[in-house]
């Protein structure tokens, strides 16, 4: 089994705020990032998938079509894209890097899966280069 | 949902890789130029990943100021800027980057709720890492 990785970033604005909450906790509990105004990341998009290399071309996936499956289910929704308002599944639901490395899995699978061969593995989200989420899939 | 968060944390930090168990010559051709008598230093990564559900409130895995507090108390406040080869810690283990990378998992791991930590990485240098994983 290989596991093969590429990288992709978007930039994008968003804020924390739950709507069930005071103003007051939203601002204890949300801090800077609770400000209604906004602020921006420049995303990196890490995806791994796995799969054994294919007996002619030598490839797990052809890199080229990763790239394009990322760009058009992941990077036309977000890149320059303000998260709260321009992404359906943050319309009620905080747009934490957790919940985003969660949505883009939901995004992406379907379309790896539907191409047969390789199985998506294992998402990152970096918000920063110190500050990452990461889902596996798992319930 | 199980979800994980990660974060990454540098120190920087002194050591030799030298045991008494072996003669002068021995860790000479054991650790090569790590052995140097007056040890040498590097600018660790620390990669800490922790896992759990994503509260359905907060969206959040892990209360990000309490695993930076850990880290910081347990991790970056003892070591950054210090020779393990002194610490009690390694008293009679040789500071290599596993023994480093157990140790801080152990250290993080009793400072964060139980079953918390999933993942310690520490980068050596951009060229060498080592992990250590719960349960393992």
């Amino acid at each position: 089994m290989i596991f093969l990785t590429r990288r992709a970033t978007f930039s994008a604005s968003h804020y924390y705020w739950n709507e069930a909450w005071t103003p007051e906790k939203n601002q204890q509990v949300f801090g800077r990032c609770a400000n209604r105004n906004g602020h921006g990341h420049n995303y990196t998009l890490e995806v791994t998938v796995a799969g054994e290399p294919d007996p002619v071309t030598g490839f797990v996936v052809d890199l080229k079509w990763l790239k394009d499956v990322m760009e058009r289910e992941v990077l036309a929704a977000y890149d320059h894209k303000h998260l709260n308002l321009d992404a359906p599944e943050f319309a009620h639901a905080n747009p934490t890097t957790e919940n985003i490395v969660i949505a883009a899995w939901k995004r992406l699978e379907p379309a790896v899966t539907a191409a047969g061969g390789a199985r998506l593995s294992r998402i990152r989200v970096y918000e920063t280069p110190e500050i990452f989420a990461e889902y596996r899939g798992e319930a | 949902m199980k979800a994980y968060f990660g974060r990454r944390y540098m120190m920087s930090v002194s050591h030799r890789l030298h045991t008494t168990a072996l003669t002068g010559e021995q860790n000479r051709a054991a650790y090569g130029k790590c052995n140097n008598e007056h040890g040498h230093g590097h600018n660790y990564f620390v990669e800490v990943l922790v896992g759990g559900a994503v509260d359905g409130e907060t969206g959040m895995v892990v209360d990000l100021v309490a695993l930076d507090e850990a880290v910081r108390s347990q991790v970056l406040e003892r070591f950054d800027h210090a020779n393990l080869n002194l610490d009690p810690l390694f008293a009679d283990r040789v500071p290599t980057t596993e023994n480093l990378c157990r140790t801080i998992f152990t250290l993080v791991k009793d400072a964060l709720p139980a079953g918390e930590l999933e993942q310690v990485r520490v980068e050596e240098t951009e060229n060498n890492s080592f992990e250590c994983r719960a349960g393992g």
